[in-house]
């Protein structure tokens, strides 16, 4: 049993403890769950510091025959993208614990539970190294999310649990068709030995086929991104979930998506990925400028994060698709920052609901007198949103746009509207919630930050000032593996066989000379 | 020649299952006036007991496997797999009915007593390798649970349910019937390989008409009895009027040992025309999936909600019917056990709720039972996450091993069609546990008796079962592969 496998049995025995604890032991619960995700996060640092870099592949490997016929491996690993993804993961469950810690008095024992599978699920998503592991975390990260919307939400809960429910699994079904697929075609679900035997050309699709599986696998991480136009779903779980939901749902569920684009439809399909990036990333552009707009006529604060979130998702998947390595690596990067940044926003703003009682901007005004220590944190992250130097966003927008320009210099255009936009709308908000005239209700019903509360929102906002910064701490493990998925999406098929094109240590050192 | 019918030793231990139901059966009816008043409960016990008998009897069985009785009956692989599982869901249904059965006044010894004579009709179909034995399971089966499924007579629901049942059932017996004999009519024999053989003969090509013939008026029979589409629509109403024990028992057992039998006859007998049948099955299973899922989305009563999913799961079996290869009569026979398990728990919790005269098992019923029983509502969770396919729950792995064996059978489209199906189906499944855990408790949940041991090891028992099933797929999988190549 290697660290990673222990980062998945700990929060996973933890789940079961959880549950056995007596009813009326609530405080106990959440010490409880509180201590065994901190005890995750810290081991996962171990994942940090014991990376080598330089290593291509991936690190931290268990591989064990979980079922023998078909032969399903239970088969974990991490790289340069699933380090930093995982690590974010247990980063912020102790933090989605912390603030539900008042807010959740109902069946309490069961919700922090269900943080806890929660994290098992996004730690084994990003680990798993066989697509059918895979699938099983993809989708037990799915009942946990469905129930915390359902039970803990707010009043439309119940049609926003069961949208966001249906729309994951009519994706997740089509993937499902693919991974089967591709396995009578393999005889395996190992993804390395797939990755490889479509790289020495030992596994050939036909141009249709290959087009198709992409699409089913597309599909499934389009929905969950969301790409315009399938984030339906996604303003209304957010409006409706807890906190704690809306923050582990935008800051790690969403990179699902994006997470599986990088490492299964660019590696696996790499003809299809090309021959179909034109369409994606016009879909892309569309929702960078409409999540914008739409998130600027927002009367709720939470779904005016939410279109937000639908804005800066849009970068991502600019950036993969672009195929350059800056595009790439400001796309992994911009999923971490995206993570830290709206997370944060998610938390002032469940904070403020606390206290108020409502998300409607035009129930706030004058809060910045009221209550000046949330309003500075409050606009620490405001600013990280909108990328302003120095702080993290800026970073992952900034080399999205310089890797999109170096594919076509007409998608930057396009999506730079998108950066402009997310100032306005952001800092327009600011302006009403936080200043003018001190709003009825608002004087005297907003007390600052308490000691928890100080405690769930500092490491985020110290994670948006390092990122924004030390970009090295994180940067170059994630090119590593972002130059390996680029060269394998250069494979397409003429070339398979044989492979001229640039070696992954001119593409990395390029990369890195050019940032 | 001359022929020896005297059964010897081995084939006495080959019908061991079928002699120790039937004589339980018996002994439980002498029982009957002496015990029925005192000792309510005993019957249930001694048919327990004989399940477990019988359990032993299947496994001495397959210590000697092989043809019986001038090869009327066959104890393979493929027919202990069957009998294991139909005992076992008789014991599921036993269990489930104490609380039942004392709830409702009813006599318990005549309902064991069926009860066996039914499964061990189940038990001969199974095992038979000739179409006359087959017929004759059917109907040792299907008769007793005629009389089941109206075993509460002063119930209207109950009598109008085993009318319908056992006229339609009849009638699709006697399509069943014709096929056979048209069968016999051309091949001469009515033993499942010997047809094979006499189909794989060149000589008898001109008579193929018939044949196919024969092989859809066995196809109108079997699938009525496997309620798959387009002869399902007695199953709601069936399983809605009959008592809600009878319906779990009938929505399992019958059923996984008439898709047995469906396997055995069109994989062994109808072998030479599959390409003439799997159209009718492809059609049958998309129609089956698709009428099941749409028409429970708007269920309102659990009982013919679980009905209509009964129906879907049968197209998905008829997938792997239609896949027409070893992995996929073993993906069918893995299914129905899952199956299995997750509709008797299911249907465990319905008889739990559904109070005196059944007059509580509406979907709304279930409100707030989250909160007033959070055990029992947990395992409904979970057997509703199995009937969805969630991983790690039975019901996935059977799923993805049915449509794994139709994608290898290149059945692709019939593949996406059937897991768009069971998105739907998701729906209607989530629908029980938003009322669940989502709704405030209403009347019932909130003056809901506490669980009976027997309805608790009726749902411990499918729950621990799916589980396994769904962690550790392997041990019955590979058992399933390996018998799976007896049916051909």
């Amino acid at each position: 049993m290697n660290l990673l496998e222990l980062l998945i049995l700990i929060p996973s025995l933890g789940f079961i403890l959880a549950l056995l604890i007596p009813r009326s032991q609530d405080q106990a619960v959440r010490l409880f769950t509180l201590t065994v995700s901190l005890i995750t996060f810290v081991l996962s640092l171990g994942l940090a510091t014991g990376y080598q870099s330089g290593q291509a592949g991936q690190q931290f490997v268990s591989d064990r025959i979980w079922i023998t016929n078909p032969e399903i491996h239970w088969h974990v690993g991490i790289d340069g993208i699933s380090l930093w993804l995982i690590i974010l993961s247990t980063f912020l469950t102790p933090i989605a614990i912390l603030i539900s810690w008042k807010y959740v008095q109902d069946r309490v024992k069961e919700f922090f539970a269900f943080l806890l599978l929660l994290e098992v699920g996004l730690i084994g998503v990003f680990a798993a190294w066989d697509l059918f592991l895979f699938y099983v975390f993809w989708e037990v990260v799915l009942v946990p999310m469905y129930f915390l919307i359902g039970i803990w939400g707010h009043d439309r809960r119940i049609y926003a649990a069961v949208k966001f429910f249906l729309y994951t699994m009519a994706g997740s079904v089509l993937m499902l068709a693919a991974i089967i697929f591709l396995y009578n075609r393999a005889g395996t679900f190992d993804y390395a030995v797939i990755l490889n035997g479509i790289g020495s050309g030992r596994i050939m699709f036909t141009h249709g086929e290959e087009t198709l599986l992409f699409l089913a696998f597309f599909i499934a991480f389009a929905i969950k991104v969301p790409l315009f136009p399938l984030h339906t779903w996604l303003p209304d779980a957010h409006v409706e979930a807890p906190s704690a939901g809306s923050l582990m749902l935008a800051s790690v569920m969403l990179k699902m998506g994006t997470y599986g684009l990088v490492r299964f439809c660019l590696p696996m399909f790499p003809t299809a990925a090309r021959e179909n990036a034109p369409w994606i990333i016009v879909l892309a552009i569309i929702g960078i400028v409409y999540g914008a707009l739409v998130a600027m006529v927002q009367p709720n604060m939470k779904k005016l994060v939410a279109y937000s979130s639908v804005s800066h998702l849009g970068f991502v998947v600019l950036g993969i698709f672009s195929f350059t390595q800056m595009g790439l690596d400001g796309a992994v990067y911009q999923m971490l920052n995206h993570g830290i940044s709206t997370g944060a926003l998610f938390i002032l703003v469940g904070f403020m609901y606390e206290r108020r009682h409502s998300l409607a901007i035009s129930d706030y005004g004058g809060v910045a007198t009221v209550a000046p220590w949330l309003s500075t944190v409050f606009l620490v992250t405001t600013l990280a949103s909108i990328g302003l130097p120095m702080l993290n966003n800026f970073v992952g927008e900034f080399l999205i746009l310089q890797g999109s320009a170096q594919a076509n210099f007409t998608w930057t255009v396009f999506a730079a509207l998108g950066v402009i936009l997310s100032a306005c709308y952001m800092l327009w908000m600011y302006q009403r919630v936080f200043f003018g005239e001190v709003g009825e209700g608002v004087a005297g019903h907003l007390p600052d930050l308490n000691f928890r509360e100080w405690a769930c929102i500092v490491p985020l906002v110290i994670m948006m000032v390092w990122m924004g910064i030390f970009t090295q701490t994180f940067l170059p493990a994630v090119s590593e593996t972002n130059a390996k998925v680029l060269e394998q999406s250069r494979m397409n098929q003429p070339l398979r066989v044989a492979l001229p094109g640039p070696s992954i240590a001119r593409i990395a050192g390029g990369a890195a000379h050019a940032r | 020649m001359p022929v020896n019918f005297a059964p010897s030793s081995d084939d006495l231990l080959r019908f061991a299952p079928e002699i120790i139901l039937s004589l339980a059966g018996t002994l439980l009816m002498v029982l009957d006036p002496l015990f029925a008043k005192k000792m309510p409960k005993l019957f249930g016990h001694l048919s327990i007991a004989a399940f477990i008998l019988a359990m032993f009897g299947t496994a001495a069985a397959w210590s000697v496997a092989g043809p019986a009785y001038s090869n009327l009956l066959i104890v393979d692989g493929f027919a202990t797999f069957f009998r294991f599982l139909v005992l076992g869901i008789g014991i599921v249904a036993v269990l489930s009915s104490y609380r039942y059965l004392d709830r409702e006044q009813a006599e318990t010894g005549e309902y064991h007593a069926l009860l066996l004579f039914s499964v061990a009709g189940q038990c001969l179909m199974v095992a038979a390798n000739d179409l006359i034995m087959i017929f004759i399971g059917l109907e040792i089966s299907s008769i007793a649970t005629y009389i089941l499924a109206g075993y509460l007579r002063n119930d209207r629901r109950n009598n109008e349910a085993a009318l319908k049942y056992f006229l339609l059932g009849s009638f699709a017996t006697g399509f069943l019937l014709y096929g056979i004999a048209l069968i016999y009519g051309v091949t001469g024999t009515t033993q499942l390989d010997m047809i094979r053989a006499s189909l794989a003969n060149p000589a008898n090509m001109p008579s193929f008409t018939i044949v196919r013939v024969a092989a859809a008026l066995m196809f109108v029979g079997l699938g009525f009895k496997v309620s798959g589409a387009p002869f399902q629509v007695w199953a709601p109403d069936v399983y809605q009027g009959a008592p809600a024990p009878v319906s779990a028992f009938m929505a399992t057992a019958p059923k996984a040992a008439a898709f047995a039998i469906f396997l055995r006859i069109f994989l062994t007998a109808f072998q030479q025309i599959a390409t003439g049948w799997e159209p009718l099955i492809w059609i049958s299973a998309l129609l089956s999936m698709t009428i099941g899922n749409f028409a429970a989305l708007t269920q309102s009563n659990l009982k013919r909600m679980l009905a209509y999913s009964s129906i879907a799961h049968a197209g998905y079996i008829l997938v792997a019917l239609a896949a027409r290869s070893e992995i996929g009569t073993a993906a069918a026979m893995f299914y129905l056990a899952a199956y299995a398990l997750m509709n008797l728990g299911a249907f465990a919790v319905v008889i739990h709720i559904s109070g005196k005269g059944e007059r509580t098992v509406n979907v709304n019923d279930l409100a707030g039972l989250g909160k007033r029983q959070p055990l029992t509502a947990m395992m409904l969770t979970v057997f509703l996450l199995s009937l969805i396919g969630v991983p790690l729950t039975g019901g996935f792995f059977g799923k993805f091993y049915i449509f794994q064996a139709a994608i290898q059978s290149n059945l692709v489209w019939l593949t996406v069609l059937g897991l768009l199906n069971s998105a739907v189906a998701a729906y209607y499944y989530l629908r029980l546990m938003v009322v669940m855990y989502m709704h405030e408790p209403g009347e019932v949940s909130n003056n809901l008796e506490p669980l009976t041991p027997g309805l608790r090891l009726a749902m411990v028992l499918p729950l621990i079962g799916t589980f396994f099933l769904g962690v550790m797929p392997g041990f019955v999988l590979g058992f399933a592969q390996r018998s799976a190549g007896f049916v051909k």
